[in-house]
């Protein structure tokens, strides 16, 4: 799914400045806690999480993640758009809880699994 | 790829704002070795655990990261307090980080495992109050017999 269809899907803005073309994912990951982000993260996986500091983009990098959904309407902070810029992944966030948006993702085709 | 790229890092105690950065620059630099985004892949995955790791128990540290042409050899030291039990430290889900490191997203007690997983070599060195070295290794190619 493009990263344009996730936006919409969740009622999404984005906040970051790279482009989203050309980035698909497959999978998503819902979690608060970047230990379990490392231990269980697929390939092409949306990140969605409602913590909000620069690890969670150091984690993105770290497992190949290029979008990041902050829910319950979180925004990132001016340092981690920057970050997040500069490593080309997309930040974006809705007004959904994390339980809404994941279900909207999954009903949609979205699932845990990935390659 | 050329000869030994040796690169060494600090890694300063409980700033979470600039940890992971010695992982990022080491994803960085095998990338552009052309090293294969699998192994780029486990070896950031590795490497920023250890990072993390040293940040929240060790009060900092020092990472010494050897490239090879087969291989990649990490050695992440600090000099905190050292691990007491490294058997029940490998289970999954044991921690021992205090509440003010899980608002920051760490400290499930996935984090040695998790290394393990990822690294072809693991040997860890602890002692009590001198403090902990982790030692990486990561073959570019599979290996026979490791």
């Amino acid at each position: 799914m493009k990263i344009s269809e996730v936006a919409q899907l969740i009622k999404a803005s984005v906040c970051t400045n790279n482009s989203v073309e050309g980035i698909e994912v497959v999978s998503a990951c819902s979690a608060d806690l970047m230990s379990d982000v490392m231990a269980f993260s697929k390939s092409n996986a949306l990140l969605l999480t409602g913590l909000v500091n620069p690890q969670v983009i150091r984690t993105a990098e770290m497992m190949d993640i290029r979008a990041v959904v902050f829910v319950r309407g979180k925004k990132p902070t001016e340092a981690m758009i920057e970050m997040a810029d500069d490593k080309s992944i997309v930040l974006l966030t809705t007004d959904y809880p994390m339980f809404v948006a994941s279900g909207l993702l999954y009903e949609n085709g979205i699932h845990g699994r990935g390659e | 790829m050329g000869g030994v790229v040796v690169r060494q890092y600090d890694i300063p105690a409980n700033d979470f704002t600039v940890a992971g950065e010695a992982s990022s620059n080491v994803r960085k630099i095998l990338s552009q070795l052309g090293v294969s985004p699998d192994i780029v892949k486990r070896t950031s995955i590795a490497m920023y655990e250890a990072e993390i790791n040293a940040v929240i128990h060790g009060n900092g540290g020092q990472a010494l990261v050897e490239i090879d042409t087969d291989k990649i050899y990490i050695r992440i030291s600090d000099q905190g307090p050292g691990i007491a039990d490294l058997e029940l430290a490998m289970q999954e889900g044991y921690s021992t980080a205090p509440d003010s490191i899980r608002e920051m997203g760490f400290g499930a007690g996935m984090g040695l495992s998790n290394i393990k997983k990822h690294a072809d070599q693991l040997k860890i060195d602890t002692e009590i109050d001198k403090g902990t070295t982790v030692n990486i290794t990561v073959f570019f190619k599979p290996q026979t017999g490791v």
